[in-house]
């Protein structure tokens, strides 16, 4: 851990001016990854900023029938919000399934979209990774990779290589739900679909996500549509409660006399993002309701998921989940 | 009398304990503190060519980093580096010279003025290496095995004995066999508080010093003897240790690297480690076992053979008992037990809570479930059918077991006689329900060991010995113990262990502390309590003037006369006789070594389980478990089942969650932190019953206890591999049983 210098501005445009401003300084909000990190010489920030202060602390509802969730919010008061209970109940349960409630306590929602990977060698400096250390090596790709991805995953390039995943189980059903992400910078306000928020490591492993330098997470927009009846959340983990997913899935239907209008399935734990196929949730539209179909799906999302080796149970796994989720949701099944 | 022994005493310690009272090792302090930060190695083989420290020592505020470069000379003989606990070899020295032996070693001891200069500093170090191909696995080097080099070690940890009978024979004539492997993983210990030294460097250069550890007196015989200092001028203190589980049986290299630093800059020194430099030193070591039995149609078995090999390191021979279990559980007239080890680049294993018998006896428990269902018969009434009430490997009777007794209590309270015995027949949707149970052992043993007691002027009583309590409740039931002997209310005794000043006691390890040490102290009180008898007669006008030692007993801290109870002395009258001085005794419990030597001394332990695992997703929860347990004397049942109910904890996480990982390619464990080395956490632990059997031995020691550290662990693995293989039909035997080896 290096030293580091400490602010606390009390507005926006002194927080993204310091940042600009600064060489090295990150943005702290609950500080659940980023001290961890800092312990383990990761990350050396020169100066942090806390932005619990500016005022993004606040859960309300928008104009068009929506909830925006200040990026500052825990992400135990988010999770416990009456209308998220209400009208996304399957962020509600995501959140909750995650970390513990001590952590909870701390995490913030903009905090949660920025957590980095849980790979061992991510997070061990003697070990090569080209997160960490671009051009270094990938330690998972030949190493122990039971907690790595199966699914656009970047392989061929030794100094590229990454199957990192993206650990969050709140962003997966952020992912199913189509929010938006409220982003504000140098360049003035932009609005970042969920979908493209994070991205896949490609020839650039080392970037988690599509912000710019200089740029704060002000918010998140839930869309009006919550899918309060019919979803499902499914994480599978080594332990009961307090380890992160192996694989997860947020499942949000709309069904109408056993129609299904609407179909969304994301997966955690199997990619550096989640995972979404629109063009095969579409497949679901004007069916029925059947486990036949929900199995191609199934088959059909995890179609070209390649294992490494500790990880390649996962495969069989994701498919077993999405079509449980899927059942769930649609009440063929009593949820657990 | 026994007005406190038996009962459910809350723990004395426990108000210090969670009021912060309690003081750890990383937590005394010293006015001019210095603190060290370790540097580990990064590879696991090979030698240290540069170690560029120049950044780090232009820090203002770091005093120095220690290397094998500037190190002082020190001891020269491997002996001087063997602790009580040293197996066979020649024992690890920190900064020793260029060589790398194993990933994560002690390479560089960064020291400054605060704990985080220390730790920044440390983070400019670079270091270059020679590096050396390394073998880490120990499946691709089973081919290496062999015979452990015999030591000290083996007198406590004997080799597996002798063949018995023919094993091919008989096993090759028997209608039902079972032949199969089991794997089971390393695993790192992990007590809650993380390693840590802090030596006080007084005047003259004698040193105090905090240590974590499970034996205080250990510790100062490790630094005397490496740093040639004599035994007055180290004083070791280990009042409290935040878990232990065997880890701190051995001194670690923190130990070294403070006195070393304290001893150079002649100030006190602290070094601490951090999660991550919990897992470079002593682990369970990773074993491969065969097991082979042969059984006629009935049951009755007819050969053993059980086969193990192990892990160690380099540089000694660790062993552990894994195979003998399986000679002492079962009278198989056919037997044939073998042990070997395999050298890897890996710090040399160290015992950790039942060495070597939640290893082997899980995986004999495992066996005898699959000739149970091979031969059709209730897993209970196949081991009652193979119960022996004589230990086979050294052919002498059992002091007692009442292991009968634990199947049936065992069996009755789970409701056993309701299982039903198809594989994969018992669902509830997705899930699928199974039953299993299996047998547990260990040894009962008893050692020498020292106490003091000393009833002070104003008549308390404090007892003393230099054991340790690592959480498993010697404070309190060596309180018990001296207040009863002495007739004391519980209030007015005060035990103190865990300082090397105090009379000799053993590491706290093997379960052998409530009968070692509990012994030590029944003895020294009741040498204390004969002083003040002889002295009471002395008084004016006693009434004891013409008793024996038989006519009198103590008693709501009186001597009275046993056939008029209402005439008494006071035990405060009695020491006020003694010219303002305390009356104190120091006495030596030594085993009955002659009598024992007759008799094999175990404890034993049933296991009933009942996991739930979905069908489609692999996951396992033991949703309900008894271990019934025949123990000896229970002292304290509270304790006592906390205890036992941890060890459960423990196995669940055996069997189910726990394993330190190995990446070959770097020669390192991975999952090193809390967040990937998985434990059970509440949610994972549902209803867990513990019994304890009656059972009455007056041969193991003087006070008919057995010791319950271990013995709560080793029957839980099988049970619930056990129950996993009925709810499923699958036999995983590989442990921990992982949703991916159900899918
Ligand atoms: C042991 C453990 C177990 C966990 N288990 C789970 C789990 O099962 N599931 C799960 O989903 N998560 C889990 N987590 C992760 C946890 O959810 C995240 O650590 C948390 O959400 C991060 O939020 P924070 O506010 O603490 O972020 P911080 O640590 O404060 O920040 C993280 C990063 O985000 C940046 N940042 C923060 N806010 C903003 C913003 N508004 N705009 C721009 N940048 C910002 C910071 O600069 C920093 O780089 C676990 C964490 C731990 C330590
Ligand atoms: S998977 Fe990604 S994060 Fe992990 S070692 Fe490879 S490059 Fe680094």
């Amino acid at each position: 851990m290096n030293n580091f210098s400490y602010s606390r501005p009390e507005d926006l445009n002194s927080a993204l001016g310091e940042l600009t401003k600064r060489e090295g300084a990150k943005f702290i909000a609950g500080g659940t990854n980023l001290l961890d990190l800092m312990k383990e010489n990761i990350e050396r920030p020169s100066h942090l900023i806390d932005i619990n202060h500016l005022g993004l602390n606040t859960i309300e509802a928008t104009a068009d029938g929506g909830l925006r969730l200040g990026a500052l919010v825990t992400n135990a008061d988010t999770a416990y919000h009456e209308n998220v209970v209400t009208h996304y109940p399957l962020l509600s349960q995501a959140i909750l399934a995650g970390a513990s409630a001590q952590l909870r306590n701390m995490a913030t929602n903009g905090g949660n979209l920025f957590q980095r990977t849980r790979c061992y060698y991510f997070y061990d400096l003697a070990t090569p990774c080209n997160k960490r250390e671009p051009g270094s090596g990938c330690g998972a790709l030949r190493g122990y990779n039971r907690i790595h991805a199966i699914l656009g995953t970047s392989d061929q390039n030794s100094e590229t290589a990454c199957i990192a995943t993206h650990p969050s189980d709140m962003c997966v059903a952020l992912a199913a739900l189509e929010a938006v992400v409220r982003v504000t910078g140098p360049a003035g306000e932009r609005i970042i679909p969920f979908a493209d928020f994070h991205r896949l490591p490609g020839n650039e492993p080392w970037r988690d996500n599509t912000i710019n330098p200089g740029e704060l997470v002000t918010a998140i927009d839930l869309p009006p549509k919550g899918f309060s009846t019919n979803f499902a959340y499914i994480k599978l983990r080594d332990r009961t409660s307090y380890a992160f997913a192996l694989v997860s899935v947020a499942v949000a239907l709309e069904i109408e006399n056993n129609r299904i209008l609407d179909a969304r399935v994301a997966l955690g734990g199997v990619a550096h993002k989640p995972w979404r196929k629109p063009e095969v949730e579409a497949t679901l539209i004007g069916q029925p309701v059947s486990e036949a179909n929900f199995q191609a799906v199934a088959e059909a999302l995890i179609d070209g998921a390649k294992g490494y080796g500790h990880n390649t149970f996962k495969i069989e796994l994701a498919k077993r989940a999405i079509v449980r989720a899927l059942q769930q949701a649609a009440k063929l099944e009593p949820t657990a | 009398m026994t007005k406190y022994v038996g009962k459910p005493i809350s723990r004395v310690d426990g108000v210090a304990k969670v009021t912060g009272k309690a003081k750890y090792a990383a937590e005394f302090k010293s006015p001019d503190l210095l603190y060290g930060w370790v540097i580990s190695s990064d590879i696991a083989k090979g030698a240290i060519t540069h170690i560029h420290t120049a950044d780090a020592l232009q820090v203002p505020g770091v005093v120095q980093v220690f290397t094998h470069e500037n190190r002082p000379g020190l001891a020269w003989f491997d002996l001087s580096y063997k602790d009580q606990d040293a197996p066979p070899g020649s024992p690890f020295r920190p900064l020793h010279d260029a060589e790398v032996k194993y990933s994560g070693q002690p390479i560089a001891l960064v020291v400054a003025e605060t704990f985080e200069l220390a730790r920044y500093a440390a983070s400019l170090i670079r270091v270059e290496y020679k590096v050396e191909e390394h073998a880490t696995d120990l499946h691709a080097n089973l081919s290496k095995a062999r015979d452990p080099k015999l030591g000290v070690a083996s007198l406590l940890k004997p080799p597996p004995p002798k063949p018995r009978g023919d094993f091919e024979k008989a096993f090759s004539e028997a209608p039902v066999q079972v032949s199969a492997k089991y794997v089971h993983s390393a695993e790192h210990h992990n007590p809650m508080e993380m390693f840590a030294t802090t030596v006080v460097y007084e005047k003259k250069g004698k040193l105090t010093i905090y240590d974590k550890t499970q034996g205080a007196p250990n510790s100062q015989l490790y630094v005397s003897q490496v740093f040639g200092l004599p035994f007055k001028d180290v004083r070791v203190i280990s009042s409290y240790v935040g878990g232990g589980f065997g880890s701190g049986l051995r001194p670690q290299y923190q130990l070294f690297l403070a006195v070393l630093a304290a001893r150079q800059l002649k100030r006190s020194v602290r070094v601490s480690l951090t999660r991550q430099q919990m897992f470079t030193f002593g682990h369970r070591p990773a074993t491969v076992q065969h097991i082979s039995l042969g059984a006629l149609n009935d049951g009755t078995l007819t050969a053993i053979r059980h086969d193990a090999i192990a892990e160690t390191s380099q540089f000694e021979d660790y062993t552990e008992i894994v195979v003998n279990w399986s000679g002492m559980l079962y009278p198989a007239p056919n037997t044939k037990l073998s042990y070997k080890l395999v050298p890897l680049d890996v710090y040399t294993p160290l015992d950790m809570r039942a060495p070597g018998g939640v290893t082997g006896v899980p995986a004999l428990e495992c066996a005898i479930d699959e000739l149970a269902h091979q031969a059709g018969i209730d897993p209970v009434e196949l081991r009652l059918k193979n119960y022996t009430d004589r230990d086979m490997n050294s052919d002498l009777p059992y002091s007692s077991k009442e292991l009968r007794e634990c199947f049936r209590q065992g069996a009755e309270r789970f409701g056993w006689s309701n299982r039903n015995p198809t594989p994969r027949s018992t669902r509830r949707g997705h899930t699928l329900i199974g039953w299993g149970m299996a047998t547990g052992i260990w040894d009962a043993t008893q050692g020498p060991a020292r106490a003091e007691a000393v009833l002070t002027v104003n008549g308390k009583l404090r007892v003393s010995s230099a054991t340790a309590d690592i959480g498993t409740g010697t404070y309190t039931i060596m309180t018990q113990i001296a207040a009863d002997t002495l007739g004391m209310p519980i209030e007015d005794v005060l035990f103190k262990l865990g300082d090397s000043d105090m009379p000799l006691a053993p590491i706290q390890g093997g379960s052998w502390t409530a009968a070692t040490v509990g012994s030590a102290v029944k003895v020294a009180c009741e040498d204390l309590g004969k002083k003040l008898f002889k002295m009471a007669q002395k008084m004016k006008n006693s009434p004891f003037a013409n008793a024996k030692p038989d006519d009198i007993f103590f008693a709501d801290a009186h001597i009275r006369l046993k056939n008029d109870p209402a005439i008494a002395v006071s035990l405060r009258e009695i020491v006020g006789q003694n010219g303002g001085r305390a009356v104190s005794e120091t006495s030596t419990s030594t085993p009955d070594f002659l009598e024992q030597r007759k008799y094999a001394r175990s404890v034993h332990s049933a296991a009933f389980v009942e996991v739930e695992v979905d069908e489609d997703f692999g996951t396992v929860r033991v949703t309900r478990a008894v271990t019934a347990v025949a123990g000896g004397r229970i002292l304290n049942p509270k304790t006592a089942r906390s205890q036992i109910l941890g060890g459960m904890v423990w196995g669940i996480s055996k069997a189910l969650e726990e394993e330190s990982v190995l990446d070959h390619q770097f020669g390192r464990f991975m999952n090193h932190s809390l967040a990937e080395y998985h434990v059970p956490v509440n949610a994972d632990i549902q209803d867990l019953d513990v019994i304890f059997v009656d059972e009455s031995d007056t041969i193991v020691n003087p006070l008919g206890v057995k010791g319950l550290g271990e013995i709560g662990i080793i029957a839980m693995p099988a049970a619930i591999a056990n129950a996993v293989f009925l709810a499923t039909g699958k036999r995983v035997r590989e442990l921990p049983i992982t949703l991916d080896k159900l899918l």
